[in-house]
Parts: C-alpha cells; sequence; structure tokens
C-alpha cells in the first residue's frame, strides 16, 4: 500500500481497513508506546496549569466567535496582508489551490521547493501535483521526510510518522541517504536529517508551508514548529508560498496568548514548542523577498453551513484526541483512509468529502468521550459523529434505496413494535422461544446468524431473562406486596 | 469568463450565504469583546521567583543559564564563548559593544549570505522579551538582535536578556509584543528539537543545537 496517497474517495471502509491493521503487531506497539509517551507529557504540562478550563473556554470561544464573523476577518486579514507586501489569492477547491501552487512555483523559476510540514498541502496532494509538473518537493519535517523517502503515508496530524521505530527509521535513512554505517540512537537520526537537508535549506529558492494561524488584526501569520526547518522554509527562499484553509484565521494578535498556551502543551506536551515564527507580508531587511498566500475554501463552508458540524473548524490540529482515542490507539492512522486520523479525522474527513465519500469513520468511535475530554478548544467530537451517522443513515435510507436498507427495516419494524404493548409483550415472548437454540449453558450467546452476525462477531449477547419485569410486576400485584 | 464570480467572491458568498449575512467591523468588534478571557493574564509571582523559574524551564530544555550584573556581561559573554570552544561569532548590527569581549572574533552581520551565515561557530543577540512559564526568548527584527536568518543558521545561539524584558506570563509577554506585532518575531524556547521519533525530545535538529542564555540584572 505504501506510496499511494491517502484519499477517502478510494479508501476502503474503516471496518475493512482497521481490520488489516489490527494485524500488524509491530505497528500496534509502535502506536502505542508513542501515544503513551505523549499522553502521560501532556497531563504533566496541562496538569501545572490552574487555569486550562478557563484557556479551553477562552480557546473554545475565541474560534467560534471567528467563525461567526468569518468573512469580515478573512477580508481583514486580505487587506493588511496585501498591504505589508504579501499577495493574497483564493482557491475554491484543491484544485485551485494546486493549480495556483505550481503557477507560483513556476514564476519563481525554481523547480525545486522546501516544504514545512502541512496537513493542508497533505489534504491537497500538493506534492504528486508539483512532481506531476516537473517540480521536485523535499519535505524538511523529520517526520514528513521519513515518509517521504519510506514511501509511506503520514498516520498522525502532528507527528505523520509516528507508526515507525526507531530500527524501522533508520532502515529507511541507510537505504535512502546511503548512510550504511548509520547508528539508531535517536540522535544520530536526527544528525543524518541535520546533514541530508541542510545543502538543500541553502540552495533551493522556493518554499512552501502551511499555516498555524492568520491573524486578521495584523495581516501576519504564525508557524509553530520544533525543528527549525520550517524556520529555514520561511527565512532562507527568495520566495514563499504559504497554503491556509479559510478556517485557519484568528480575529487579533492578542489573542495568541490563548493559542500559544493550548496548542504546544496538547500538541506535544512540551509548554513551548521550540520554534514559534510570526511574520508580516515582506520584510526588505528579513526573510523572503516575494510571498503569497493561498486562502482555501475546500468544503470547509459547507462544514460551516452545517450548525452542528461548524464545530469542527474549531480544530487548531494538535491531535491530541488521536493520542486519547481507543480505536485510534489499536488501528493507528492509515485505517481512517485519510490524512486526518483519529477522532478529529473522524468528523472532519467525511465532512471536508460532503458526505460523499468515508461514511464509515463516524462509526469509527466508540463514543467514549476522551477526545472531548482532552480538545484544546472543547470541540465535542462524539456530539458530532453522532450528528454525521444520523446524516449517514438519512442518505442511506432516502428514497427508494430506503426500502431495501435492511436496517431501515429493521428499525421500522422495532418502531411499530414498540408502539404497541401487546405487539412488544408478544415479541418478547417470540424472542425467548426462538433463542432457545442458540443459548449455551452458561446463558450467553455467542453466535447469532445471519445479518444479526454482526453483532456476536465481536461479543457474546446475554439470553433474556426468564422473566420479564413486567410478568414480576403483575405476579407481584396480584400478591399484594 | 465574464460574469462568473471570481473565487475570491464565491468563497465570500459562500460563508456568508452559511454564517447568515455579512459581518462587520462593529459586530466582530462586539463579538470579540464579549469572549471570556477567566486565564491567569498577570503573573503573581515575586520577582526572583520569575526568574528563578524561567532558568528552570530554560534548564529543562537543556539550554545553559548564567546571571551576570551589567558591568559583568563582556566578561559573561566571554566565559560562555569559551566554554563552547567558539571564536568566530556573527552579531546583527545594533549590538551593544560593551558587552563583546576582547579575543574574539565578531563580524556584523550586514546582508551576509546563507552559506557565508552558515561558516560561522555561533550568534550573539539581546531579547524583546523573555517568557519565564514556558522558558522562552523572544527576538525580532530590530537592532541588537537582527534578522531572522542570522539567530537559524549557525549551531549555536548566546542570548542576552535584560531582566526587566522577563515577564511570568505568555500574556504579559504578548502584550509587550503587540505594538510591534508587525516585525518578524521568533520564541524561542530551547535549542532546536524534535519529538518525531517516538515522541522522545531529541535536541537539535535543524534550528541552533545549543543554546545560551545570559540574565542582565
Amino acid at each position: 500500500m505504501s506510496g499511494t496517497a491517502l484519499d477517502p474517495k478510494t479508501a476502503p471502509t474503516f471496518q475493512i481497513a482497521a481490520k488489516t491493521m489490527l494485524g500488524d503487531t509491530q505497528l500496534r506497539k509502535n502506536v502505542r508506546h508513542a501515544t503513551d509517551v505523549i499522553q502521560a507529557k501532556r497531563a504533566r504540562v496541562v496538569g501545572e496549569m490552574p487555569d486550562w478550563q478557563e484557556l479551553r473556554e477562552a480557546g473554545k470561544q475565541i474560534r467560534q466567535h471567528t467563525m461567526e464573523h468569518l468573512d469580515y476577518y478573512l477580508q481583514e486579514f486580505e487587506a493588511n496582508c496585501t498591504r505589508a507586501g504579501g499577495v493574497v489569492h483564493w482557491a475554491k477547491d484543491a484544485e485551485e489551490a494546486r493549480r495556483i501552487i505550481v503557477g507560483l512555483v513556476k514564476a519563481s523559476r525554481s523547480d525545486e521547493v522546501i516544504k514545512i510540514k502541512s496537513m493542508t498541502t497533505e489534504e491537497i496532494q500538493l506534492n504528486s501535483a508539483l512532481e506531476a509538473a516537473g517540480i521536485h518537493p523535499f519535505e524538511t519535517d523529520l517526520a514528513e521526510l521519513i515518509i517521504q523517502l519510506g514511501q509511506d503515508r503520514p498516520s498522525h496530524i502532528v507527528v505523520p510518522a509516528l507508526h515507525k521505530n526507531r530500527q524501522q527509521i533508520r532502515e529507511i535513512f541507510q537505504r535512502e541517504m546511503n548512510l550504511p554505517e548509520l547508528g539508531e540512537k535517536p540522535q544520530d537520526l536526527a544528525d543524518a536529517a541535520r546533514m541530508f537537508l541542510r545543502e538543500k535549506f541553502l540552495r533551493v529558492k522556493t518554499g512552501v508551508s502551511g499555516a498555524n494561524f492568520l491573524i486578521a488584526e495584523t495581516g501576519g501569520v504564525c508557524v509553530v514548529e520544533s525543528e527549525g526547518n520550517g524556520r529555514m522554509c520561511l527565512t532562507l527562499p527568495e520566495t514563499l508560498i504559504t497554503v491556509a484553509g479559510i478556517d485557519k484565521v484568528l480575529p487579533r494578535f492578542e489573542d495568541l496568548e490563548v493559542m500559544l498556551q493550548l496548542l504546544p502543551r496538547s500538541a506535544t506536551g512540551e509548554r513551548m514548542n521550540p520554534y514559534n515564527s510570526i511574520w508580516t507580508g515582506v520584510d526588505a531587511s528579513d526573510g523572503p523577498k516575494a510571498f503569497h498566500v493561498v486562502l482555501m475554501d475546500n468544503a470547509r463552508t459547507s462544514i460551516l453551513a452545517d450548525a452542528e458540524g461548524r464545530q469542527t473548524l474549531n480544530c487548531i490540529r494538535c491531535a491530541a484526541c488521536q493520542n486519547a482515542c481507543p480505536v485510534y490507539r489499536q488501528t493507528g492512522g492509515h485505517a481512517y483512509g485519510s490524512v486526518y486520523a483519529g477522532p478529529i479525522g473522524a468528523i472532519l474527513t467525511p465532512q471536508l468529502q460532503e458526505m460523499h465519500h468515508s461514511q464509515s469513520l463516524p462509526y469509527a468511535s466508540s463514543l467514549c468521550g476522551a477526545c472531548y475530554e482532552v480538545c484544546p478548544v472543547k470541540i465535542n467530537i462524539p456530539e458530532v459523529l453522532i450528528h454525521l451517522r444520523n446524516k449517514v443513515v438519512l442518505q442511506n435510507t432516502a428514497g427508494v434505496a430506503g426500502l431495501f436498507d435492511v436496517e431501515a427495516g429493521a428499525m421500522k419494524a422495532m418502531a411499530m413494535i414498540f408502539r404497541s404493548e401487546r405487539r412488544f409483550r408478544a415479541a418478547q415472548r417470540l424472542g425467548r422461544v426462538a433463542e432457545s437454540p442458540l443459548v449455551k449453558k452458561d446463558g450467553w450467546i455467542g453466535w447469532l446468524p445471519g445479518m444479526l452476525g454482526g453483532w456476536t462477531q465481536v461479543r457474546d449477547l446475554q439470553e433474556m431473562p426468564k422473566e420479564t419485569f413486567r410478568d414480576w410486576w403483575e405476579k407481584r400485584g396480584k400478591n399484594g406486596r | 469568463m465574464a460574469g462568473e464570480m471570481s473565487s475570491r467572491e464565491e468563497i465570500l458568498r459562500r460563508v456568508r450565504a452559511a454564517t447568515g449575512g455579512v459581518s462587520t467591523a462593529e459586530a466582530a468588534q462586539a463579538g470579540w469583546g464579549a469572549v471570556p478571557r477567566r486565564y491567569k493574564r498577570e503573573g503573581v509571582l515575586e520577582r526572583e521567583l520569575v526568574l528563578e523559574l524561567l532558568e528552570d524551564r530554560l534548564r529543562d530544555y537543556d539550554a545553559t543559564v548564567v546571571r551576570t550584573e551589567r558591568e559583568d556581561v563582556a566578561r559573561s559573554v566571554a566565559g560562555r564563548l569559551s566554554e563552547r570552544g567558539k571564536k568566530r561569532m556573527v552579531v546583527p548590527a545594533g549590538l551593544m559593544g560593551e558587552w563583546l569581549p576582547q579575543g574574539f572574533e565578531f563580524v556584523v552581520d550586514e546582508g551576509l549570505s546563507s552559506m557565508e551565515l552558515n561558516g560561522f561557530d555561533g550568534v550573539v543577540t539581546g531579547a524583546t522579551v523573555a517568557i519565564a512559564e514556558t522558558g522562552t526568548v523572544v527576538v525580532q527584527n530590530i537592532a541588537g538582535q537582527g534578522r531572522r536568518a542570522v539567530t537559524l543558521v549557525p549551531d549555536y545561539h548566546l542570548c542576552l536578556v535584560r531582566v526587566a524584558d522577563v515577564v511570568e506570563t505568555v500574556p504579559e509577554a504578548m502584550d509587550r509584543l503587540r505594538a510591534t506585532a508587525g516585525l518578524a518575531t521568533t520564541f524561542v524556547s530551547g535549542p532546536s528539537a524534535t519529538a518525531d521519533i517516538e515522541m522522545t525530545r531529541i535536541k537539535g535538529v535543524h534550528g541552533p543545537r545549543y543554546l545560551d542564555v545570559i540574565l542582565i540584572s
């Protein structure tokens, strides 16, 4: 499966993909270990913040407020960025964004670009578009470099190579960087990446980045990172192209005081990540001489239009929900068939596909609520999951298709039974008779026939009680007790 | 095509259709003002404890921190450079001359190429503000701190921070930075690092692998 991009349009359902992943014990071990480490770190640095809940509430409300006034803030950002010498482009969808970026790279007369890790460029599969246009993209984030050299796919929003352990990374580097003697200590691997990329940082004239925040008030852009590869890409090239979803806007510079506390502690469990860069347009004495921002919709406005789904756009891409999710921790990210995996992926991906693909993802959850609890901007992911499940059911049962939908038919029959006491009693009696050949000696049912078998595939069912509550209640009444 | 909306108009139209109309500066301002901000904005610690907190947090990232008096800065800088074995340093224009000791080479950055910057042992700069709670120093494109590449390409960064510029919380720092928000600004919290291999923080990838901070009373 390596080499092919994660594309929700062609991905298998989560249930099928998850089954394959569950068979990969090495991957499960790697994911478990990494998410255990990150969760412990997060818990420690969040625990030392007595005002964490107040920060979360402020974070949520800032994001909510931004979405309510998004047209105003987008225009304010555009005006201020333009005034500072930046060029703002608008892209309705991924195709348009790719076309704009490829055109800008060509105009910069470069056939290479250095790239900062950006989930937005992953979302629009920018690298294949660049390659098709004869432009070589160099991923410079360590994890993205591992993914690119290993012809792999990202499995985590913050740490895309989280599913690989040090031995696997060493093998990739030995092979792809031609370093047969490379050690396997993480420090050796980081040093190898430094050596491999330094020459590219100093040479390549065009950089491509995503953005963590676009500051409407100043027209500035903020990128949060660890390694310094981001700073290299933002600072050294002559041309910088930043692509950002329209949801990345923040009203004022001051709002960073909330986000820069919430994001690092939630994402990597650090009080602050090593580097945050903030720049505004073009500065003759510092950094690129040409700066472009591509503001991309790509279905974000359709999410905005859905009152219940809208909170999905509040996401600041910290991945705390992935680390906390008992489903993600078992399957890893690839099972989600999208660059956005885990709980946030389960709600974001189908909505970015306008519910035409990835309909299995809202079911990739036990609704335990761990994601909601750790979310720094309080996105109620379980609520949105249920909302999307509802949409999927409505889709499946709409029109003629609904007449042939077995689940919908069963639900209708259930509704009919529950509406009548007589029918309900009859169904209970019938159930007790029908189940009797299936009940084992210990009172459990381990196998159900036909389509009902889906239930017993992964769990047992207890037999129905010999006496229902109603029966017991009526008997009690007769005895006068 | 004539009559067809530009992507910009189309996206703004979609946004307005989704949010129920055009938003105005007044409405945005009122809504923004209503966001509750009950988190800690002002520091509560005594001065000395704030400085100790900064030292502790920086050391936690594996940065070295020393304190010095105003008249002893040059001597402290010499001490750090000798200990690190650094000789040829780049400095931004406008860095206080009296902070730089004899016996080392200091080259002022006047548009050095990235390749040239790569040839230095390190860089010495000041800082606009430091945040104790997060162990952060903030550098901006101004005299004494320089353009971003200068504190990025060399492998060693020696940062001089006046204690008057140390604040306790992130909101206090943002408050001080607001007036110069348009300048290229970098928050530096420890040496370059990554957690991309098994989520373990490894020091030193592409940015300076070594960070020393001198706190000037």
